[in-house]
């Protein structure tokens, strides 16, 4: 596929950026919210709730994670506008404060004092000026590298490094020329592989930054392992499906930055890169972390090949699912949006699996919905760092 | 008709793709890298997915695979014989 005039229809966003959906959210800053966002969900027809368990008492480091992470869920561009609801006033005022950078409308709603019933009714009516507004914004006609994509896999099994991830690797190899903006992650499961990842850094400086990310890691997993690991990386899903070490893992799971694009660069959880080329984002390997810190990041399409078959999906950002196990592109068939089973079976090449897959991608940045998205898979997952206080 | 795939040719492991293997089955397999097929016959029933080696590996040898290091064996695996965590360990953590 020649993608050197290839073009998607998305949403122009208040600071430039391009999303591919519209979605109006109701954000909580903390569990105690998700009750409230919900009825404001519930009252006004099409508003989302982005329900989750955090946000109290968290402190420094933990703490600001937390924030970045909801500040950059509503600033993703594929969010049109944000009804924010928290406990208090002043940390909610501080997500509303952050998104509001981004030019869109914002607005914040602080329970204390007011009670569920006049929070509700006072975010009600916010969300729905904001549903109507949105209902009228129109697509327009971006260039590919307006398309910031993030990739990863998940319940992998050998098929994936045979198949579905080198077809995510052919996709990112195509698309990296023309300044698209990528990112890839998954710390702990480059281990095996991280001196092929290493050697593909730009620079000596992202080389540094990117062992150094390595190496935290792998101080954490020493920190608190009682075993080889061997119950989680691989999980008891990779293991049914034949993985049998970390190193073999990772081999595979490094499959999707292709053989030609390079690093770059590194990012923090959930932090926003400075420009166009392959990032890597120093993140946990559970899909729906690492795919919530994607969507923080900012990314607008999200690529995620499977083997065994991992059934994730995300309230805002779309994940397009692979797979070329044949096993379960028959038995899972309603979660996978691109089969490249042929792949195993010599009927498909590496290039026009990844052709597949980039025809699914610019079919579902214009509108079509994922496999995931119509199923209502809407996992929202914050990464914690350590205890509350 | 393509039973088992091979990511290079100096890999000791391939990875079957195809369900239902049995023990005894001739087995056709492609290397990837090098576009070449070879014949194995499998010496057990390997579920699909689940590994197969191509090259006789003793105890504690290096098992290679994407032609890099993916762990250690930890018993002898004959050639066309299952190969998994019975028999293969991590060298991490």
């Amino acid at each position: 596929m020649n993608l050197s005039k290839a073009k998607f229809w998305g949403y122009k966003r208040e600071n430039g950026r391009i999303g591919v959906r519209n979605h109006v959210i109701i954000l909580p800053v903390d569990d105690l919210a998700n009750a409230a966002c919900e009825a404001v969900a519930n009252n006004i027809k099409g508003a989302m709730a982005i329900p989750h368990p955090y946000g109290r008492l968290q402190f420094g480091a933990d703490l600001e994670l937390h924030f970045r992470t909801l500040i950059g869920t509503g600033s993703n561009p594929n969010v049109a506008a944000v009804v924010v609801i928290g406990i208090e006033e002043e940390w909610t005022k501080r997500v509303v404060d952050g998104i509001a950078k981004t030019g869109k409308p914002v607005c914040g709603f602080g329970i204390e004092q007011h009670g569920d019933h006049d929070t509700i009714m006072r975010a009600s009516k916010a969300a729905k000026q904001y549903m109507q507004w949105a209902s009228e914004l129109r697509r327009v006609e971006r260039p590919l590298k307006d398309l910031w994509v993030s990739t990863k896999c998940g319940e992998s099994d050998t098929t994936s490094g045979c198949g579905a991830n080198p077809t995510v690797g052919n996709a990112f190899d195509k698309m990296y020329p023309h300044k698209t903006t990528l990112v890839f992650g998954e710390t702990t499961e480059i281990t095996g592989g991280e001196h092929l990842v290493a050697a593909r850094c730009r620079t000596p400086k992202v080389r540094k930054e990117f062992m150094a990310m390595f190496d935290r890691y792998q101080e954490v997993i020493d920190r608190h392992k009682t075993s080889d690991l061997m119950d989680s990386q691989p999980t008891k899903g990779n293991i049914l499906g034949g993985l049998t070490t970390i190193e073999e893992k990772a081999l595979g799971n490094i499959q999707k930055i292709g053989r030609k694009c390079l690093v770059d660069g590194v990012i923090d959880k959930g932090e926003v890169p400075s420009g166009p080329g392959l990032w890597f984002m120093d993140s946990s390997s559970a899909a729906a972390e690492m795919v919530t810190l994607c969507a923080a990041s900012g990314f607008v399409v999200h690529l995620f090949p499977t083997g065994q078959g991992n059934v994730i999906g995300n309230p805002i950002l779309p994940v397009i699912k692979l797979s070329a196990n044949p096993r379960t592109v028959r038995t899972m068939s309603e979660h996978i949006d691109v089969d490249v089973s042929g792949l195993l079976r010599r009927e498909m090449t590496q290039s026009q699996a990844g052709d597949a897959l980039l025809d699914c991608m610019f079919r579902t940045a214009n509108g079509r919905l994922t496999a995931a998205e119509a199923l209502g898979h809407r996992e929202f997952v914050l990464t914690r760092l350590y205890e509350s206080a | 008709m393509i039973h088992f795939v091979v990511h290079d040719e100096h890999d000791s492991v391939g990875v079957v793709v195809v369900e239902g293997v049995k023990s005894g089955q001739r087995l056709t397999g492609w290397i990837m890298d090098q576009d070449k097929q070879i014949r194995v016959s499998a010496q057990n029933d390997i579920p699909i997915g689940h590994k197969l080696a191509i090259k006789k590996l003793k105890a504690d040898d290096t098992v290679i695979k994407y032609g890099t290091d993916i762990g250690r064996t930890v018993a002898p695996i004959k050639v066309g014989e299952h190969a998994h965590v019975h028999n293969i360990k991590t060298k991490r953590w």
